[in-house]
C-alpha cells in the first residue's frame, strides 16, 4: 500500500502547501493558527482543501491570536489529539509562553516555524535568527522541543510525519523549524502517503473520567520543591533519551580538509559552495544537522579531528555556531559566516570566505 | 444520598445532604468563608444529578482556584492565566460530545483573557464559561481587579481604586451578553442558601444547553474574598449586598427565546 502510494507522479508545490498537504495526509485531528507571512498559505490550504475531503474530520479554526492559537493546541493535545499550529518568528514569540506550559504538561504537537528577519517586526524575508530560540527552550523554564530544520519542499511535506512521530513517542512538543524562502519556493516533490502515520494511545488524555480510572488531569503547575524537582528530573531524562534521535547528512567529508556546518537553506546553499571548491581544487565537505534539538555534538567533534578549519553558515548573527565551538572543543578554529535581515550568502561569497581563511591558516602555519 | 443512620435509642436519621460524588473527599484549600468551594459543590452536584462524570470536562487557569482539580473528579486542564477559554475550545472541538466548562477568575476572565473571552463566546463556542467576579486577585495577595470597585481599597490601590487613574470596573458579562454567540448568559451569587438554589439551576440549565449545541453559556457569580477584602466572611455578605450587587446586579442577561 504504502509503495503504491509513494509511486504518485511528483508534483511541484510551495513548500507551506505541501507542509500542509502532509499534515492532512498525517490525519491531523485539529489545526489551530494566526495568518502571518510568509506562512499563511498553510492555514489557507488547509481551509480550502479540508473541507473536500470527505474521509477527513480535521478541525481547522483561524484563532484570534497567536496566543489563543498556542493554547487551544494545549487544549486539544490533552485532550489527546494530534494537533499543530504554524507561524513566523513574531507569531512563534507569543507562543513561547504556552510552549513552556506544553513541554511541562509532556503534550505532543506540532509547531511550525516558517522564520523571517529579525528582531522586532523585523522583515517578511527568511532568515535563521531563531536557532536560540527553537533549540535551547525559548520560553520560561528548563525544558526543550524537538526540532527538525528541513531543506527542501521534499523534507517541509516528510518532517511533517517525523516531527509528529517523534513528538508522540516522547509525549513533548516538536518543532519545524524552516524559513521565508522554504515555504514560499516551489520544488517537486512526492507527498507522504495519506493514513501513512497511526494514531498512538493516549490513556492519560482528558477524554472524560470513566468508572475504570482515576481521573486524568493536564497540569504544569506543581507547588511543592520536591514535587517540581521530580518532573524536572524526569523532563531530564527523557531529554537524554532523545539524543538517540540525532539526525545528519554529510557531503563530500571522507577527505575534506575544510568542514562547513550549515542547516537548513544555508545547508542547501553550502552543498553548492563544497562543488565550486572542488572545482577549484579545495577539499571542501559539509555537515548538515537535520534535528537541530538533538544536536549531532558527537559527530562534528569527530570530524573536527581531521580538517583544518570549520566554517559555520547561517542566516543570522551566529547562533548555532556557539554548539558547533561546544562540539569541537578548541581542537580547530570555528569560523562564522552569515548574513541578517532576510539576506543570504551566496555561494561565491561564502567560497571567497573560505578561501581567505585558508590563506589566513596557511600564513599562520609557515 | 438517602441512607438511613440508626441511632442506638432506636431514633432513624435520613441523610438529606452529603458530599456530591464527584467531590473528592479532600479539605479546601479555600480562605474560611470564600465562595469558590461553594461553587464547587454545586458545579459537582450537577454532574452528579445529570450523571455526567464520563463526559465533563474542566479547565482551571491561575488563579485561587487552580487547583480545582484536586476537589473535581472528572477529567482537568490546568490552564495558563487568562487562556481558560481558548483551552477549553481546543478541547470542545476534537471532543464535540463531551461537556466542557472553564472556571475563571475576574482577573483572568477580564484582564489578561479579555481577548480569548469574547472571541471564545462570539464564535458561540459550545462551552460553559464560569466567572467568579470577587472583584480582587486572591491568590497573589489582593490586588486591583479589573472589577474593582471605585474607591475599592486593594494592596496596589491603597488610597481606595482611582477611576481617572485606572478606569472603571469592566462589566464584561454585559459586553458579552451583546454577542450573538452567547445563548445564556446570567450573573449569581452563593451569599445565601437561596442564591446557591439559583445558581445550581442556571448551571443544569447551562449544561443541558451544551447537550443541545446551543452556543456559549456564561454564567458569572458575584463573590466575595474575606482575606482579600480584610473583612470577615459575615461582613463580606453585607458588602456583597450594600456595595457589589448595586454595581453588579443579579438576574438573568441574555435568556434563551423559547
Amino acid at each position: 500500500m504504502e509503495k503504491e502510494l509513494r509511486a504518485e507522479e511528483p508534483r511541484l508545490m510551495k513548500g507551506n502547501e505541501a507542509l500542509a498537504e502532509a499534515a492532512i495526509r498525517a490525519d491531523i485531528d485539529a489545526y489551530f493558527g494566526y495568518p502571518i507571512t510568509p506562512q499563511s498559505e498553510i492555514i489557507e490550504y488547509l481551509m480550502r482543501e479540508v473541507p473536500n475531503r470527505k474521509d477527513k474530520k480535521t478541525v481547522v479554526l483561524q484563532a484570534e491570536s497567536e496566543v489563543a492559537s498556542i493554547n487551544m493546541v494545549y487544549g486539544a493535545a490533552g485532550a489527546g489529539a494530534r494537533v499543530m499550529t504554524s507561524s513566523s518568528s513574531p507569531g512563534i514569540s507569543l507562543m513561547q509562553e504556552g510552549l513552556s506550559y506544553i513541554a511541562s504538561a509532556q503534550l505532543p504537537c506540532l509547531v511550525v516555524n516558517v522564520v523571517r528577519g529579525g528582531p522586532g517586526l523585523g522583515t517578511i524575508q527568511p532568515s535563521q535568527g531563531d536557532y536560540f530560540q527553537a533549540t535551547k527552550g525559548g520560553g520560561h523554564g528548563d525544558y526543550h522541543l524537538i526540532v527538525l530544520a528541513p531543506a527542501s519542499v521534499q523534507e517541509m511535506a516528510d518532517f511533517v510525519f517525523d516531527a509528529f512521530r517523534l513528538a508522540e513517542k516522547y509525549r513533548n512538543p516538536a518543532m519545524i523549524l524552516a524559513d521565508g524562502a522554504l515555504g514560499q519556493m516551489m520544488e517537486k516533490v512526492v507527498l507522504p502517503p495519506d493514513g501513512g502515520l497511526p494514531k498512538t494511545p493516549k490513556p492519560w488524555a482528558t477524554t472524560g473520567k470513566t468508572k475504570d480510572r482515576e481521573h486524568n488531569v493536564i497540569t504544569s503547575l506543581f507547588i511543592q520543591p520536591e514535587e517540581m524537582e521530580k518532573v524536572n528530573l524526569h523532563l531530564q531524562k527523557k531529554y537524554e533519551e532523545m539524543q538517540s534521535e540525532v539526525r545528519w547528512e554529510e557531503f563530500q567529508t571522507d577527505d575534506a580538509e575544510i568542514l562547513l556546518v550549515a542547516f537548513g537553506l544555508s545547508a542547501r546553499i553550502c552543498q553548492k559552495v563544497v562543488d565550486l571548491g572542488r572545482e577549484k581544487g579545495i577539499k571542501i565537505g559539509l555537515l548538515r544537522p537535520i534535528t537541530l534539538y538533538p544536536f549531532p555534538y558527537k559527530r562534528i567533534a569527530e570530524l573536527a579531528d581531521k580538517v583544518e578549519f570549520i566554517l559555520d553558515v547561517e542566516m543570522n548573527a551566529g547562533q548555532m555556531v556557539e554548539d558547533v565551538r561546544l562540539a569541537v572543543e578548541g581542537k580547530v578554529p570555528v569560523y562564522f559566516k552569515g548574513r541578517m535581515g532576510g539576506m543570504i550568502s551566496t555561494p561565491e561569497e561564502i567560497l571567497q570566505e573560505v578561501e581567505a581563511i585558508h590563506e589566513k591558516q596557511n600564513v599562520l602555519h609557515d | 444520598m438517602n441512607e438511613k443512620l440508626l441511632l442506638e435509642d432506636g431514633t432513624e436519621l435520613e441523610q438529606v445532604f452529603c458530599r456530591p460524588d464527584t467531590l473528592t473527599d479532600v479539605p479546601y484549600h479555600y480562605c474560611p468563608g470564600c465562595g469558590h468551594s461553594v461553587v464547587h459543590n454545586v458545579l459537582m452536584e450537577v454532574v452528579d444529578e445529570l450523571d455526567i462524570q464520563d463526559k465533563t470536562i474542566g479547565v482551571a487557569p491561575v488563579g485561587c482556584s487552580v487547583f480545582a482539580y484536586h476537589y473535581m473528579n472528572i477529567d482537568m486542564q490546568e490552564a495558563a492565566h487568562g487562556r481558560a477559554s481558548a483551552v477549553a475550545t481546543g478541547i470542545k472541538r476534537v471532543l464535540p460530545d463531551k461537556l466542557v466548562f472553564s472556571y475563571q477568575g475576574d482577573g483572568d476572565l477580564a484582564a489578561i483573557g479579555t481577548a480569548e473571552t469574547i472571541h471564545t463566546v462570539n464564535r458561540g463556542e459550545n462551552i460553559l464559561i464560569v466567572f467568579i467576579n470577587n472583584g480582587i486577585y486572591g491568590m497573589t495577595g489582593g490586588q486591583m481587579a479589573p472589577t474593582t470597585l471605585p474607591g475599592m481599597v486593594t494592596s496596589t490601590s491603597p488610597y481606595g481604586r482611582d477611576v481617572h487613574m485606572s478606569g472603571y470596573p469592566l462589566k464584561i458579562t454585559d459586553l458579552v451578553a451583546q454577542l450573538p454567540g452567547a445563548y445564556f448568559v446570567t450573573r449569581q451569587s452563593v451569599h445565601n442558601p437561596n442564591a446557591v438554589r439559583k445558581l445550581k439551576k442556571a448551571v443544569t440549565k447551562a449544561f443541558e444547553y451544551q447537550m443541545q449545541n446551543k452556543g456559549t453559556c456564561f454564567i458569572e457569580v458575584v463573590s466575595n474574598c474575606p482575606s482579600g477584602w480584610k473583612m470577615t466572611p459575615v461582613e463580606t455578605i453585607k458588602y456583597l449586598e450594600e456595595v457589589m450587587f448595586p454595581y453588579y446586579p443579579l438576574g438573568d442577561l441574555k435568556v434563551p427565546k423559547e
